[in-house]
């Protein structure tokens, strides 16, 4: 391990959107996305500078990190959600004074009940079912994010999505670290 | 239509001839260097054409080292001195050192990485290694006429940062300039992919000698894109016989037996295991130093039997890498079988099992990593005249945090990130005037830091005195193209750049190595020197090299001053490069390469720019 040279990666002030050529929006195709960044991959990878002086080495290992960066917020559903809201000046995250619904949060309770039973049973088959449940669930919210964000722009709402979308997805990590539990 | 270049006889027409580049599989067993020649990667074998070197290291007294088969034939009369499977204490320290106590070594007590007591002096793993390394060196050097320009080395996927540095560091020490280090997994992927033009998502399982990988690849127009991987980086072909040797002991009611007789039995279970591979039962004779006789018959079903759970903590990672890649069995086109122990019928039986189709064997598991790394090398080395053929994106194999208050762990980077990757955190002063600040690097999933591998520690000085809690101290993880981890601070609300110390848990620090650099050298000062000036030399020619064609090829991303100012100082280095001055030369050359700064980011950002405006007009004809 060693001491980096340049940290100066916030150099670019371009968005994650723009960097791919996307007009900033929560609904993209996933498929452009995907050719994008590895075009853009091709051209600043460093094992395409393995040769080159330091300067364009550096230039490359900065590059190559951004567009990694911005891949992996807007490839996310939940991340994209969350940085189109930034964009807008919200702090999905933060914002803990709205309290969830009181329907949301007992349900989510019942989940987990269900997760606790089912890794103290052993029982991998509940836990599969949990998962395909929860990717409905998920596919629901993130339905309605695009609506919220795109066609109402209400970030109001979109924000209380996300939220929920995030409790969700510490459910998915809590059924994976079950999974690793009963598989020992 | 462009004129043909002619030639006059003997001159060549090409720019630069073929730069020598190699692909090196350092293995826990068996270490292979290969090539690419005529667009074919080939494994250079040493003079007797045999194509493997055993990766066992033999200290005499003095200065005499034995490497390979030599050394092998000595590994039961002089256990002590012959370190065999030293991949296994890269960046770990004695408490990481499986069964240390049947170990025939003497091993010193010190913190941080394992160091052994030869014959020959302290030797830390990483000298040991570099001893392979140099003997690769000089067989594709012999073979192939001329100095090597660089080297991919292959790690485990699951190496850590130490292990990696430690790899590096090895390199460093033979006298290698390493061009990438590069996943065992990947490598092979890299082999198999391009062999069988292969598209779709794969599974990569490495059982090496030391070590397990399993990869995720999704392969995709010429794209190897590393999906997940898992890993066990202390499960292999050596755990399997060791368990051999266990039940020999115990069915040939043996009291304990001495180093060197441990050492006959490991051999000889490693034969019994191998001719299980293709018979029913295998034979296991051994004359001990005590003249008692061993001779027993290792029958495929027991030794089923006894490794079982070794073949089972193969799968706990291939399901783990399966559900961080998102993916289920079914989704999964093909298992490529990788490393020597891949071999061994219960594994194979396993792995189809489990991913319920037949692995693929076609390609020699043996061979294949160090295959993938030559044709890696040779693009990395500007061979490959079209050099947009193909791109790894790999990943970071375990997560990178810090510790917080009561020995918590704080995730900065996650694990299968693609690399290169960076995160920041933020952190404060809680004293007023506080001007030094130290934390702790550790890599792992776990929360606990006792749990997790220590990296380590920083300490961070110069920040501006200020009311605790003002100064914001930027802490910036960057994780490079090697998977190697660099860490930056920086005071955000001064803009003060604050120095780090660095003091690695179980890696060396730069004047050690600097000092093990010396002592290679210490009967051949001159050499020592012709060495640092032809490495400044390859490095400022190349340097030279880049900017003269980056000036020739996009000429109007430079101000008429800038480019006269670089002109001058490129032919500084010019005459530098004539000269013998290894410090001029390195002078000359960082001269230049802060003064090409600006322009080398235009590039990239102007190669950007042409590459999504490519992407549009596609759009448009679609």
């Amino acid at each position: 391990m060693a001491e980096a040279r340049d940290g100066s990666l916030h150099r670019r002030m371009q968005n994650h959107f723009e960097l791919f050529g996307f007009e900033p929006a929560y609904a993209l195709d996933p498929e452009r996305l995907e050719r994008t960044y590895r075009d853009i991959q091709a051209k600043v990878h460093p094992d395409r500078f393995a040769r080159a002086g330091d300067a364009e080495r550096r230039a490359s290992m900065q590059w190559t990190t951004r567009v990694n960066e911005a891949y992996r917020t807007l490839r996310n559903p939940l991340l994209r959600a969350r940085y189109l809201l930034e964009l807008n000046g919200v702090q999905a995250a933060l914002e803990t004074n709205t309290s969830m619904p009181p329907g949301f949060l007992m349900l989510q309770m019942e989940q987990r009940e269900g997760l606790e039973l089912a890794a103290a049973e052993r029982d991998a088959g509940a836990l599969h079912r949990m998962r395909a449940a929860l990717r409905i669930e998920k596919r629901g919210l993130e339905d309605a994010l695009a609506e919220q964000l795109d066609a109402r722009r209400d970030y109001g709402a979109a924000a209380e999505l996300v939220r929920k979308l995030m409790f969700l997805e510490k459910l998915d990590a809590e059924i994976d670290a079950a999974f690793e539990t009963i598989e020992g | 239509m462009a004129l043909l270049q002619i030639s006059e006889p003997g001159q060549s027409a090409v720019p630069h001839q073929q730069r020598l580049a190699v692909g090196i599989d350092l293995g826990t067993t068996n270490s292979l260097v290969a090539t690419v020649r005529s667009g074919v990667a080939t494994i250079l074998p040493d003079e007797q054409g045999r194509p493997l070197l055993p990766s066992i290291v033999r200290y005499l007294p003095g200065v005499k080292v034995e490497v390979g088969y030599a050394a092998q034939a000595h590994q039961s009369d002089d256990p002590r001195n012959t370190v065999v499977s030293v991949k296994r204490f890269m960046g770990r320290g004695r408490k990481d050192v499986a069964y240390i106590e049947n170990s025939p070594y003497d091993f010193v007590d010190t913190p941080g990485m394992v160091q052994l007591c030869t014959a020959a002096g302290v030797k830390s793993p990483v000298e040991i290694s570099a001893e392979i390394l140099k003997v690769l060196r000089v067989r594709a050097e012999a073979s192939l006429g001329g100095d090597l320009a660089g080297a991919v080395i292959t790690v485990p996927a699951y190496f850590d940062d130490a292990q990696r540095q430690a790899t590096k560091d090895a390199a460093t020490l033979a006298g290698i300039n390493v061009l990438r280090l590069l996943n065992e997994p990947t490598a092979a992927a890299i082999a198999y992919g391009l062999e069988n033009a292969t598209e779709g998502v794969y599974a990569v399982f490495d059982l090496g000698g030391g070590t397990f990988d399993i990869s995720i690849l999704k392969l995709s127009r010429g794209v190897f894109e590393v999906l997940a991987t898992n890993g066990d980086s202390a499960l292999g072909g050596d755990d399997f016989d060791h368990r051999v040797v266990c039940w020999a002991l115990e069915e040939a009611r043996l009291p304990p037996v001495q180093p060197r007789d441990i050492r006959l039995l490991h051999i000889k279970a490693r034969e019994a295991k191998e001719a299980l591979t293709t018979h029913g039962e295998a034979p296991l004779t051994a004359r001990l130093s005590t003249g008692e006789f061993v001779d027993l018959t290792l029958t495929t079903e027991a030794f089923c039997r006894i490794s079982q759970h070794l073949v089972q903590k193969t799968l706990g990672p291939t399901r783990k890498a399966l559900r961080d890649a998102g993916l289920e069995v079914g989704d999964i086109k093909g298992v490529v079988m990788v490393g020597g122990a891949s071999r061994m019928p219960q594994i194979q039986r396993a792995v189809s099992e489990f991913f319920r189709r037949d692995p693929l064997n076609n390609l020699d598991p043996d061979k294949v990593v160090a295959l993938g790394a030559a044709m890696q090398a040779n693009v990395l080395a500007g061979n490959q005249p079209t050099a947009g053929d193909w791109l790894l994106l790999d990943v970071i194999p375990l997560s990178l945090g810090v510790e917080t208050m009561g020995g918590l762990v704080e995730r900065i980077i996650p694990r299968n990130s693609t690399i290169p990757t960076a995160r920041a955190q933020e952190f404060t002063t809680f004293k007023d005037g506080q001007s030094a600040m130290s934390f702790h690097a550790v890599q792992g999933e776990r929360e606990l830091v006792s749990d997790c591998r220590s990296l380590a520690r920083f300490e961070l000085r110069g920040i501006p005195p200020m009311a605790a809690g003002a100064a914001r101290v930027l802490v910036t993880f960057q994780v490079d193209a090697d998977g190697l981890l660099a860490v930056t601070a920086q005071e955000k609300s001064t803009g003060a750049e604050a120095s780090i110390a660095v003091k690695p848990s179980y890696g060396l620090g730069d004047a050690e190595i600097e000092r093990m650099l010396r002592d290679s050298y210490e009967h051949a000062r001159d050499d020592m020197q012709a060495r640092a000036l032809h490495e400044s030399r390859v490095d400022g020619e190349r340097l030279a090299d880049a900017v003269r064609s980056a000036l020739g090829s996009d000429p109007g991303l430079v101000s008429a001053a800038e480019r006269a100012e670089i002109e001058r100082l490129l032919a500084a280095l010019r005459a530098n490069l004539a000269g013998t001055d290894h410090r001029a030369i390195r002078q000359a050359a960082d001269a230049l390469n802060r003064a090409t700064e600006e322009f080398a980011a235009r590039r990239m950002d102007a190669s950007v720019r042409r590459a999504l405006a490519g992407r549009n007009i596609a759009n448009l004809d679609a």
